[in-house]
């Protein structure tokens, strides 16, 4: 057996790789491409979760865009006070405390036991193929269709169906990155400030007559809350509408409201 | 004569014997008339009258500037009671006319015309005016498929009797009941889009009606009369080109690209009772039938009433439906609410039960079976098109060609698991049109 063939071998592969790296090496000093060492510094200190919430495309693409100032360093919806303090460190700039934090809120509070309903709906199990096509199995055509896209959308599975399949949400793991909110096909799905005192659970533009045929738990926009407290709460096209501005609390209110839609909120 | 075909399709149970042999009847004049105010594809239309005011049948009460859009006529006469959002048979709230009819009846309409307005121009105008619409069930507008581009030229004109969809037997009934007036429409057409050849289109299964027409197109110089098999989906548009001309309407382009102009059958009619009689379109023929209705009928139905009046007209349910389908049992919708009324492109109310439909879950696995890739008339991959839905692939969508899906249904039907297909197809369809919109 002739050796030499294996050394030659060997060290041919072994040249022409010593070679190619070498090419390699110098092009990576050659054609270096200056990354602003300040992007990958915001960028580690952003969530890594690419959930888009902001509007650019990632993480990665959200660091830039500060760092640019094309963007606030507070444009992390998903991180909250702590990434935009801590964007606000790497960027050597004064971080401005939030004071008002919000919080996911389903505007329905429909029970699917009681709810009128068309029939059996035995199509796809998603809400935005359910709502383009045949709205669902709910008469009341504002109600949670209850298909779970909200939950199915969440990139932090802060969202749970209950037995009642409408959504909870786990606001411990809820960045209030509002992806549910733009999901939601019916707009249920709004954000309250976490310190307010009512909230109004149903969507029905529907006049009462209407909304009582099709669900017992909803807004028939008689008026009772408004006439209690009208500082804060307002009739808008059949709905009560509440002012967070002004932040109302009406016991009154909640404890009239004939359909029990309009109730007492604590985040 | 030789049965022409086209690749693809499927062979759903016909049903047809439960309303074939019943002479069309007219139905009698309910009480109240729903008229939502968009029944067509186009612009919904304004109302021309208000509440309290009385109407005349055949009298115009909305129309549109529009001209992608077909003006309503009142089917009776009465008095508007309201004019606001009524449950349509696609689920939604419509704005509609609410007609009470009133117990003396009396007719107007447009002058009827002659032989010296055999013009073009004068036909489009009377299908506006009369508020045609493709009576087949997409409710096109009829005057707007009259006037192709003049870059165009329209050689073939194709009347539609194939009726495929199973159970529906108004087209056939009203072939062996008024071919004369058939041929006289398509006529008009031709004359209306200049084409020199005139070709009605019957399946195997009507071979009667093609004898009655054949009978009389003989006579015609340039009308003749095929059969084709039977199959699902032959009524659609561009089968019909394919199997009858041997022509490929191209992907996302209209019949007049090859030539072909494709009109159904009792629109055809109605376009000839519009020109010859003046009447506008107030009417159209409705099979309803299904094993859940006693005695399935061809009923003469005045547009806005209430699909319970016929049903009871028919002698009510013979035992509870499982479903209750507005149009044909392949692309209808189902309805939950029997108040809805008729409008212009419901061709059947048919109350199905359990053994003819089924229920059950459709959240189910592929099994990778390849049988919908068979079925599909227009050869997509309507599992690819499902799953690429599903995880939400729009470039893929489009690529794949999902805006050429024609909705029909063949894989949805043939699926063993029972997918749902088509729901998941038409999804897509809106998520591509609408990022191309963007």
């Amino acid at each position: 057996m002739d050796y030499l063939v294996v050394f030659k071998a060997a060290g041919l592969v072994g040249g022409l790789s010593f070679l190619m790296g070498s090419i390699l090496a110098l092009a990576s000093i050659k054609l270096k491409i200056e990354v602003n060492p300040l992007v990958e510094k915001v960028l580690s200190v952003l969530p890594g979760s690419n959930c888009g919430a902001c509007g650019k495309p990632g993480c990665e693409g959200a660091a830039e865009a500060i760092v640019a100032g094309e963007a606030s360093y507070d444009a992390c919806r998903a991180g909250g006070p702590e990434v935009a303090e801590a964007v606000a460190r790497v960027l050597g700039i004064e971080a401005k405390v939030e004071e008002n934090r919000v919080a996911p809120v389903l505007h329905c509070g429909l029970n699917r036991k009681e709810v009128a309903k068309k029939g059996f709906y035995n199509g796809v199990y998603d809400c935005l193929i359910a709502e383009q096509q045949t709205k669902g199995d709910l008469l009341c055509l504002y109600g949670c269709l209850g298909y779970g896209s909200c939950q199915k959308a969440c990139p932090f599975n802060a969202i749970t169906m209950d037995e009642n399949n409408l959504p909870v949400f786990d606001l411990k793991k809820c960045t209030r990155c509002g992806v549910c909110v733009s999901t939601c096909p019916r707009g249920l799905i709004r954000f309250v400030p976490e310190n307010a005192r009512l909230v109004i659970k149903c969507s029905s533009k529907d006049r009462g007559k209407e909304v009582l045929s099709v669900c017992k738990k909803g807004c028939i926009a008689c008026g009772i809350c408004v006439k209690a407290c009208s500082d804060g709460l307002s009739l808008v096209e059949n709905i009560v509408v509440i002012d967070y501005e002004k932040n109302p609390d009406c016991p009154r209110g909640v404890e009239k409201c004939p359909t029990k839609c309009l109730l007492p909120y604590k985040a | 004569m030789r049965l022409l075909t086209f690749k693809g399709g499927v062979h759903p149970p016909e049903r047809k014997e439960l309303s074939a042999e019943k002479v069309i009847e007219t139905a009698p004049l309910p009480s109240l008339l729903i008229l939502p105010l968009s029944q067509h594809i186009g612009a919904p239309l304004a109302p021309v009258v208000g509440v309290g005011d009385e109407v005349r049948e055949g009298q115009l009460i909305a129309d549109s500037e529009a001209f992608v859009s077909a003006p309503l006529h009142a089917p009776a006469s009465g008095r508007v009671k309201a004019i606001e959002p009524r449950l349509s048979f696609t689920g939604v709230k419509i704005n509609s006319i609410v007609l009470e009819v009133s117990d003396s009846q009396e007719k107007t309409g447009l002058a009827p015309l002659t032989q010296a307005d055999l013009t073009p121009e004068k036909i489009r105008k009377r299908a506006r005016e009369a508020g045609l619409v493709g009576l087949g069930g997409a409710a096109f507008p009829t005057h707007v498929k009259l006037s192709p581009p003049s870059d165009k030229p329209i050689d073939t004109v194709l009347i539609n009797g194939c009726e495929c969809e199973p159970y529906l037997t108004c087209d056939y009934r009203l072939m062996l009941e008024e071919p004369e007036e058939i041929i006289s429409g398509l006529k008009l057409i031709m004359i209306a889009v200049g084409a020199n050849r005139g070709v009605i289109v019957v399946e195997e299964n009507k071979r009667d009606a093609g004898q009655i027409l054949n009978e009389i197109a003989e006579k015609e110089e340039n009308i003749e009369v095929v059969l084709t098999k039977t199959k699902y989906p032959q009524g659609s548009e561009k089968h019909l080109i394919k199997a009858v001309l041997d022509r490929e309407v191209p992907s996302g382009a209209l019949p007049f690209e090859v030539g072909a102009y494709v009109q159904n059958v009792q629109t055809t009619i109605a376009l000839s009772r519009a020109f010859w009689k003046g009447e506008p379109l107030t009417e159209r023929v409705v099979t309803v039938s299904g094993e859940a209705v006693s005695h399935p009928k061809n009923l003469k139905v005045k547009l806005g009433t209430p699909a319970q009046d016929l049903i009871e007209f028919c002698g009510g349910f013979s035992e509870e439906p499982d479903k209750v389908i507005f149009g044909g049992p392949m692309t209808g919708f189902s309805i939950f609410d029997f108040s809805v009324p008729v409008v212009k492109g419901t061709s059947g109310i048919l109350a199905l039960k359990v053994g003819e439909i089924e229920l059950g879950d459709r959240s189910n696995e592929c099994l990778r079976c390849g049988r919908c890739l068979d079925a599909c008339p227009v050869f997509l991959m309507p599992v690819t098109l499902a799953n690429l839905t599903l995880a939400g692939d729009i470039d893929g969508l489009e690529a794949k060609g999902a805006l050429d899906c024609v909705e029909c249904g063949s894989c949805a039907f043939v699926c063993p698991t029972r997918r749902p297909l088509v729901q998941l197809i038409r999804y897509a369809k809106f998520e591509v049109l609408a990022r191309k919109k963007k």
